[in-house]
């Protein structure tokens, strides 16, 4: 489209990158927000002048959180859960994904509707429940990884890209005496990169996300993962027990909003990091997956 | 003896044919076989046997006993299910949701995308994708905790604000009435951006020689926009509408269950939720089950429903 120069189409130009400006503004700046009131003093936040940046920086806050090692145990449940999770969640998909995928294995059909028949109808969440607590995971770190292992969606989307690799090139390998193992693991999985990278973070950011099993399967407190303090601490407003004799015996303890701001952030940046990766990769995997089902 | 071990022996030659190539099959690819059988083994214990699990909605389940143990009563969870004020509330908040979510969010990721082809600088372009997409990331628990320290009535900046400008400040979070325009808000925050992928594609996929036979023809950027880029993205608009209305029911626990309070039970309690809080929190096995029971089947039907009205008009689509 080549743009005529007349008063509407420069109003038309007005009107859409002010409402994009806005939009993007609204989406963005509730980060940059929390981000600033985390680094706020006393003073500043009981003056309440201050929406985006604080004009003096204060750890305050941040010591006051780290003081106990309640949310370090909690980043480190999640940091954990999300390393063993994408493990076990990419071992177990690609391997069902990559068999699947063989035109020359009997009952595909069959075992792919099993797969594509969980989403559409699930037991819910009781029956679910009771198949965890029989297996004994309730309150195990398992719990958090098991129920929701694999993903038919991801399945999916990683057997269509495999189902696109030249069969010429397994049969090649078949032929200097590699097995169905070695294809996967030399061949398939090698030529699959983008693929991977994608469900990879597909998983990777769903477990670091996790809330809901968290919630059902875990009561104690020292096994919760950093999404689920978060609530505790700023939804439930149960607040945090910090250790004030570490920080000194004349440490002022920063405002409520100011400590829960900060446990915000320390929820949401690694996700803000690894994000322009992220990014990247998502767009192509939202498309592989929303266009061709 | 001789004669029958020779006979056995002879049997597996005398077998029909396509038995013992199957069999042969099987063999040949047992690696294979072997591949699938972890994940086979995760859909059978974490998929399917909850499915089978789902008979205690017919039980007076109890935990002790187990589902061989416990006492069959027929559809009487759901016979109470229907009579119960509860559910219907639970019925009307879904619903409501559901119809606020489709009138007010799904338009915007078009008008966004629509926008967004409009701009002819690319980096502004590629900047407010960057941005907008951000949310869609980030957890619920994240989302609700955002809301929450904005929009609280002690320091927070929205009302904060409120007072600055001699207004009244609002309890956001706990009256009724804010929660479902705060449920949707987030909604369209977190979704909207992300939701312009798919009619990006679908618009970068319109034919460029379209457009110029439209300005030959005198069309201005409305016209084009009217005559070319929405009929062109028209079939992907129905099929995410339609696959929209199959997951009716699925609201989202997560977000639910973070925004729930005693104080906007009334408009917010959803199905999952209040499964979840019969369920696990009062020990109603038997009762929550039939509600997810309920939903499911529901969910079911309306997901098979327009998955086959999906591809009626997908096919008859640009793709």
């Amino acid at each position: 489209m080549v743009h005529d120069k007349t008063l509407g189409s420069r109003l038309l130009d007005v009107f859409i990158y002010s409402s994009l400006t806005l939009f993007a503004l609204i989406t963005f700046l509730p980060f940059v927000h929390v981000i600033a009131g985390s680094f706020a003093t006393v003073e500043e936040m009981l003056q309440k002048n201050f929406i985006l940046f604080p004009t003096k920086f204060s750890l305050d806050a941040y010591r006051f959180i780290f003081s106990t090692d309640t949310i370090f145990r909690a980043l480190m449940v999640s940091i954990g859960i999300t390393v063993v999770g994408t493990a076990v969640s990419m071992t177990l998909t690609s391997m069902m994904a990559y068999g699947l995928s063989r035109k020359d294995l009997d009952g595909r059909r069959t075992l792919m509707f099993l797969v594509v028949f969980t989403m559409m109808f699930n037991g819910g969440m009781i029956p679910t429940f009771i198949v965890v607590k029989s297996l004994g995971l309730l309150d195990t770190y398992a719990a958090m990884i098991l129920p929701t292992a694999i993903s038919a969606f991801n399945l999916i989307i990683l057997r269509n890209f495999f189902q696109n690799i030249p069969d010429g090139l397994e049969e090649s390998a078949k032929i200097d005496g590699c097995n169905d193992f070695g294809i996967l693991f030399r061949i398939v999985l090698p030529l699959s990169m983008p693929a991977i990278a994608t469900i990879s973070l597909f998983y990777a950011v769903s477990y670091w996300n996790m809330f809901q099993q968290a919630v059902l399967y875990i009561n104690d407190s020292e096994k919760w993962p950093i999404q689920v303090l978060l609530r505790q601490i700023v939804i439930v407003s149960s607040g945090l027990q910090a250790d004030t004799s570490e920080l000194g015996g004349d440490f002022v303890p920063p405002p409520e909003n100011t400590i829960k701001m900060a446990v915000v952030v320390v929820a949401t940046l690694p996700i803000l990091l690894v994000y322009p990766f992220l990014q990247k990769h998502f767009a192509k995997g939202a498309l592989l997956g929303s266009i061709k089902g | 003896m001789n004669t029958s071990v020779t006979q056995t022996a002879a049997r597996p030659e005398a077998r029909p044919r396509a038995n013992r190539s199957l069999w042969a099959r099987l063999n040949k690819n047992k690696l294979m076989y072997l591949m699938i059988l972890p994940g086979l083994i995760y859909f059978l214990i974490f998929k399917y046997l909850p499915m089978w699990g789902l008979v205690i909605a017919f039980q007076n389940y109890q935990p002790f006993l187990g589902i061989r143990g416990s006492e069959w009563v027929g559809f009487e969870h759901f016979e109470r299910l229907f009579n119960e004020p509860t559910f219907w509330m639970l019925f009307r908040n879904t619903i409501t949701l559901f119809i606020l979510n489709l009138v007010f969010y799904f338009p915007v990721p078009i008008i966004l995308a629509l926008m967004l082809n409009e701009v002819r600088v690319k980096f502004f372009q590629r900047t407010v994708q960057t941005l907008i997409y951000i949310p869609h990331f980030m957890s619920w628990a994240i989302i609700v905790s955002l809301t929450y320290v904005m929009f609280t009535t002690q320091g927070g900046l929205i009302n904060e604000w409120l007072a600055s400008m001699g207004f009244q400040k609002i309890s956001f979070l706990t009256e009724e009435a804010w929660f479902r325009p705060l449920y949707v808000m987030q909604v369209i925050w977190r979704e909207a951006g992300w939701g312009t992928i798919i009619y990006l594609a679908a618009i970068a996929a319109v034919d460029v020689q379209l457009y110029e036979a439209a300005r030959m023809d005198g069309a201005g950027r409305f016209r084009q926009l009217w005559h070319v880029t929405l009929p062109a993205i028209r079939s992907t608009i129905i099929v995410l509408l339609i696959l929209k209305v199959g997951d009716i029911l699925e609201l989202g626990f997560d977000h639910i269950f973070l925004m729930l309070n005693g104080a906007n039970r009334e408009v917010a309690e959803i199905f999952d939720t209040y499964v979840y809080t019969a369920g696990l929190r009062q020990g109603q096995f038997s009762y929550s089950a039939a509600v997810g029971f309920f939903k499911a089947a529901v969910g079911l039907v309306m997901i098979v429903f327009a998955n086959k009205l999906a591809k009626r008009y997908g096919e008859e689509g640009i793709y």
